[in-house]
């Protein structure tokens, strides 16, 4: 089990998600995901071993070292990603279980002229509404609520987003006040604000797809309002032509590179 | 043999399993094994080479140390994830083994395709209480074993060739308690699933035989004779299997009613 295999569960939900949706997941895996695997691990490789303090007391660098990383960045990320990650299951099996239901009723011979077989059930892109989007919203809700949350961890835990060169540390067994050393700060330094900075574009991405589910949810509401004061006898065939518009419109942009739905 | 091939094997195990086994299978793949492989192995990685000692005495550090972690908590981990994960497979050699002998005997064994014996009912079930008895175990075990949850930053030892009593420090006390707690918190989670679980199979089927008895009773005390069949409870040595949460609970006075572990087959 890897990062892959969240990967894969993840880019099945793709499908289902809206346009913002597939960036965000873009980002999540190449400028994160990725990252996190191929460079952070090397930086932070040798954290604990080229930690050096200034004293031959044993057992003083492993106090410092503790004191200073309670929790090492790149678990922390990781747990990040993983948390973040999860809400999107929630859609996954809210699906899953539509197209259980569904399936159910089409052996029973309720929905047959809606579609051909079981197969033609499973490739059908189910639409973002209705408790679906109830589920996807919060979704991106605790996306959102976990982000934050995390960001704000590391903050607290290591006093801002920059790493000193140097730090001062006295605590028993050390005899006095003694300069510790990290090794690389300057890359870690930079890769923390790499970090920091997706992170925040991933909760930038999230608000921006609230807020258009939210305004598509309003919009549609206000036109069938409209529609139905107006025009009482075409509502019904408008909703369609305009539903059939949605559609075509919403599945035009499925295309977001590197990214197998 | 890694990692995959028991992720592969338990994907398996999804087609069979209720609404709460798929979710228990999703806390342990996503909490518990991806975060074992990604983030939990790592912390533990140079255990031994950053335990230190306050002793130049050889020998002292290889001794506490030894002392101290009989086995390290990250393969405790492991082996619980193993353990935890294994009863499940039971499900699936009896399907496998059903379907052997569907093959075998060259005409389908039961009346229709989707329904299935008691005894996977029973089966599924030995597999949770298996289940939840490994992970209470494995939880009483690292309990016993290290005295706690908690990693101390500080160990006294005084086991010879130390020449008095050491400090000997373990390296990322902090980081390593709070994994351990994370481990703790996952697996409680799976235990009340397990429990959530169980209790569900079991209430269901006792409200399926109480159903059951109270038609044969209606049924004997009207006079009309309609084409009835069912399975009793314990008649044919176990109810049928359990099907879907979202499936009816009345009986039909139909054809057998097809019950199956969330698969996806007829109504009720």
């Amino acid at each position: 089990m890897d990062w892959g295999a969240l990967h894969a569960v993840i880019g099945g939900v793709n499908k289902h998600s809206t346009s913002i949706g597939k960036v965000w997941i873009t980002v999540i895996f190449i400028f994160r995901v990725m990252i996190l695997v191929v460079a952070a691990h090397e930086v932070w490789g040798d954290e604990q071993e080229d930690f050096v303090c200034n004293t031959l007391q044993p057992g003083c660098k492993n106090v410092c070292y503790d004191h200073f990383f309670p929790v090492s960045h790149i678990r922390l990320w990781a747990l990040q990603l993983i948390f973040v990650s999860t809400p999107a299951l929630l859609v996954a099996m809210h699906v899953a279980y539509y197209r259980h239901e569904t399936a159910r009723k089409f052996r029973r011979g309720e929905k047959r002229n809606e579609f051909k077989d079981i197969e033609d059930i499973k490739k059908q892109k189910v639409r973002i509404e209705g408790s679906l989007w109830w589920t996807y919203t919060s979704s991106i809700f605790f996306r959102i609520i976990f982000e934050a949350a995390f960001m704000y961890v590391f903050y607290f835990l290591y006093s801002g987003y920059h790493l000193p060169w140097v730090l001062k540390c006295g605590i028993d067994p050390c005899p006095n006040l003694v300069d510790c050393f990290i090794s690389r700060p300057t890359e870690k330094t930079v890769f923390t604000i790499f970090m920091i900075s997706a992170s925040v574009i991933c909760m930038l991405l999230n608000v921006a797809e609230l807020c258009y589910l939210l305004l598509k949810v309003c919009f549609r509401r206000s036109k069938r309002a409209q529609a139905q004061s107006s025009h009482p006898n075409h509502t019904l065939k408008e909703n369609k032509q305009n539903e059939m518009n949605e559609l075509i419109s919403d599945s035009g942009q499925n295309a977001i590179t590197g990214f197998p739905s | 043999m890694s990692w995959m091939f028991l992720r592969d094997l338990l994907s398996g195990v999804n087609k069979y399993s209720t609404g709460i086994g798929r979710i228990w299978l999703v806390v342990v793949f996503v909490f518990r094994l991806l975060v074992y492989m990604v983030a939990a192995e790592h912390v533990w990685k140079d255990e031994q080479k950053e335990f230190e000692c306050n002793s130049r005495q050889p020998g002292c550090e290889n001794v506490c140390f030894d002392n101290f972690f009989p086995i390290s908590q990250v393969r405790l981990w492991a082996l619980q994830l193993i353990m935890v994960s294994t009863p499940s497979l039971l499900v699936v050699l009896h399907v496998a083994y059903h379907e052997g002998r569907e093959k075998r005997h060259r005409k389908k064994l039961y009346v229709s395709p989707g329904t299935m014996d008691g005894g996977l009912w029973y089966t599924y079930l030995i597999s949770l209480i298996v289940k939840t008895g490994f992970e209470i175990g494995f939880l009483v075990l690292f309990y016993k074993l290290y005295d706690g949850f908690g990693v101390p930053y500080l160990m006294k030892c005084d086991l010879k060739p130390c020449p008095n009593t050491v400090d000997c420090f373990i390296s990322k006390p902090t980081e390593k308690t709070i994994f351990i707690f994370f481990l703790v918190i996952t697996s409680c989670l799976c235990i009340v699933l397990n429990f959530t679980e169980l209790s569900f199979l079991v209430f269901k089927c006792f409200i399926k035989c109480y159903l059951q008895k109270y038609a044969k009773k209606l049924k004997s005390s009207v006079c009309e004779c309609h084409s009835l069949r069912y399975v009793e409870c314990g008649g044919r040595g176990a109810p049928p299997l359990l099907r879907n949460h979202h499936s009816c609970l009345a009986i039909n006075i139909l054809p057998l009613p097809e019950a199956k572990l969330l698969g996806d087959t007829q109504g009720c």
